[in-house]
């Protein structure tokens, strides 16, 4: 794991004077599963087609292996694309399209057909091979495209929001089957998606990004728990963010009242944003939790119920597997482990600052 | 109901329009050539094709325009993958110069070739200034009433007709199809003539027929360009219905080339599914 494969060295694109990549640095280490995760126009894609070869950036290097690529066109790349919507050559069967990489390089018929057969029934579609593209569902088709890039070898694929077209259910199955190819075949992933829980369930690494910058770079769980700042807070999930002030270590002040919480180091009487998810605001009794509030929305969910409480002018965001009606009245506690302390951003801009690794 | 009997209403000026425009003079051109001065059925007229005159007219119209409609495609295609690779106002603007020809009266551009081109005429004009210099000597331009003026006002006139069709289909394709051609290991040639060029087949077809078939029936091209001595089965027709006032040897030889056209026209539709050819 510890390997880096590919490097991206102070990278910046910018299209009609609109800067889409800022000096952007990120190593992808080997066998990694790792996902750009941001809205639209964050980037992510842009840093895809650059590591893909679609695009040449205007500042730095991109080195893969050890060896500078920047500039090398995408058929002489050691790495395989999966795109959005597929791009599938329609024109061609399936056992084609599968087949097309391998002929280009000149292989042998019988290691071609040996290996359409291993991809099909590695992408669960076995007997597919006289097929029209066209003739298949559109989750049929994503499998069809990974089988196409797979069958490659590659020693990187790119999967550029692959699961964007599918509906819900399907784009679930095919989060399972991604990560179980990803381990059968032990390359790296590079995927993209704007669905954070896409990223979350699939990668080993999260890659958020914003306006052109990397925001945070972690493992799903510290991007979930330890958002570094509003943008990755909001971005991920659901979550209360409020202005607060640090009194001092371990102990903060949301709307004026006084929460121990376990972050050290951000001073004395320090302005500072506090993020706290809503399934982990405990509802309690009146004057039982440390501020008190009225429940003034409620929708069941499903897994659970989403409530909205007032309480000290804040509308707080609240899941829970109780019900509390609306009018109820309750108390709020968090315990101080679930509290995130973030430093303040010091402009408007500084939400989209580079953030050093 | 009431609906359809108002789709019906809309409808009844074109189809008065059809059958007195398109329907019966077919009609009528099939009567005349199946009937001879008495109004006896004959297939005389349409025989008459295998006359060494008229087939020696219909080879040449063939020849001609095969040779320019390929001419078309060589130059059309690269044409066509420009625009296509272009994006924004700039575009439409270039479609705009190409097809602007197009909206000029089709023998008046004719005309201004016959201009361009005769002994007299404006290149040999150029040429002739430039020879009375010291230095110069170049030879005089000598193609009007040859088939290269005839294979040259083809072009110029049928060329945007197999530019749209090539620019329409070119336009369809999803930039990431070519890119996953790259991707997988083709270079620019290989993913031509791998992916673009089949999957323009539609478009190339279809642009075929759209230059082929007028070409094949064109005799203003040929009287204008070509002087008397060429002769095409357009000018044979047309002559038949003019000064020889032979409507029914015009008629017969008129559905011989229907048949031809009628055979292109399937040809194409079985290639065309998408209907590439439809915006024209």
């Amino acid at each position: 794991m510890s390997n880096k494969l590919i490097n991206l060295e102070n990278i910046s694109k910018s299209y009609d004077n609109q800067l889409v990549l800022d000096e952007m640095n990120l190593y992808i280490r080997e066998n990694e599963f790792l996902t750009l995760l941001g809205p639209s126009g964050c980037g992510k894609t842009t840093t895809l087609r650059i590591i893909g070869g679609f695009e040449t950036p205007d500042k730095g290097r991109v080195i893969f292996d050890g060896a500078d690529i920047t500039r090398i066109p995408p058929h002489k790349r050691q790495l395989n694309t999966v795109f959005q919507k597929y791009a599938l050559f329609t024109h061609m069967t399936i056992a084609e399209n599968i087949a097309f990489g391998l002929k280009i390089k000149g292989k042998s018929k019988a290691y071609i057909d040996d290996k359409i057969k291993y991809a099909l029934k590695l992408v669960n579609l076995d007997g597919y091979e006289k097929r029209m593209p066209n003739s298949l569902s559109g989750g049929q088709q994503q499998r069809i495209a990974i089988a196409r890039a797979i069958v490659n070898e590659p020693k990187v694929l790119l999967l550029d929001e692959p699961l964007g077209a599918l509906d819900l259910k399907l784009r679930q199955d095919m989060q399972y089957e991604l990560i179980r190819l990803k381990n059968e075949l032990g390359i790296t992933f590079i995927y993209v998606t704007h669905d954070q829980e896409e990223a979350l369930t699939m990668s080993d690494t999260i890659v958020v990004m914003n306006q052109g910058y990397i925001q945070q770079i972690g493992t799903p769980e510290m991007i979930y728990n330890e958002p570094e700042n509003a943008f990755v807070a909001d971005f991920i999930g659901d979550s209360n963010i409020i202005a607060s002030t640090m009194i001092k270590d371990e102990l903060v002040e949301i709307l004026g009242a006084k929460f121990a919480c376990v972050d050290k180091g951000f001073g004395v009487n320090k302005p500072v944003d506090v993020v706290i998810r809503p399934e982990d605001v405990e509802l309690v009794k009146p004057g039982e939790g440390t501020i008190n509030g009225v429940v003034s929305h409620l929708i069941f969910k499903g897994v659970h119920y989403e409530m909205e409480v007032t309480a000290n002018g804040f509308e707080w965001l609240v899941h829970s597997t109780s019900l509390f009606p609306v009018g109820t009245e309750v108390g709020i506690k968090v315990d101080p482990f679930n509290i995130q302390i973030m430093n303040k951003p010091e402009s408007e801009d500084e939400e989209a600052a580079p953030i050093e690794e | 109901m009431k609906n359809k009997s108002f789709t019906a209403l809309m409808a009844s000026p074109y189809l008065i329009w059809a059958i007195a425009f398109i329907i019966i003079p077919l009609f009528m051109v099939f009567y005349y050539g199946l009937t001879n001065n008495d109004g006896t059925f004959t297939l005389e007229n349409v025989l008459a094709i295998t006359d060494p005159r008229h087939l020696k007219a219909l080879g040449i119209a063939m020849l001609l325009s095969v040779i320019s409609t390929i001419i078309c495609i060589l130059l059309a295609y690269p044409l066509a993958m420009i625009l296509a690779s272009k994006n924004g106002s700039k575009d439409k603007i270039i479609i705009m110069i190409f097809i602007l020809p197009m909206w000029m009266n089709f023998l008046l551009r004719i005309l201004a070739w016959q201009t361009i081109l005769e002994k007299n005429g404006v290149i040999n004009t150029f040429i002739e200034m430039f020879n009375a210099l010291p230095l110069f000597d170049l030879p005089l331009l000598n193609i009007i009433n040859t088939p290269y003026a005839i294979i040259l006002g083809m072009v110029y006139n049928f060329l945007p007709f197999m530019i749209l069709p090539l620019y329409n289909s070119l336009n369809k394709i999803d930039p990431n199809v070519v890119n996953a051609a790259k991707d997988l290991g083709a270079n620019n040639f290989q993913t031509f003539i791998r992916i673009i060029l089949p999957l323009t087949l539609p478009g190339i077809i279809s642009g075929i027929t759209m230059v082929f078939v007028p070409a094949l029936t064109t005799f203003a091209i040929s009287a204008m360009l070509g002087g008397s001595k060429i002769s095409l089965i357009g000018n044979i027709i047309e002559q038949e219905f003019s000064t020889a006032s032979n409507w029914h040897l015009g008629s017969g030889l008129s559905v011989v080339l229907m048949i031809f056209i009628i055979i292109s026209m399937i040809f194409s539709a079985i290639f065309d599914k998408d209907g590439e050819g439809n915006m024209l």
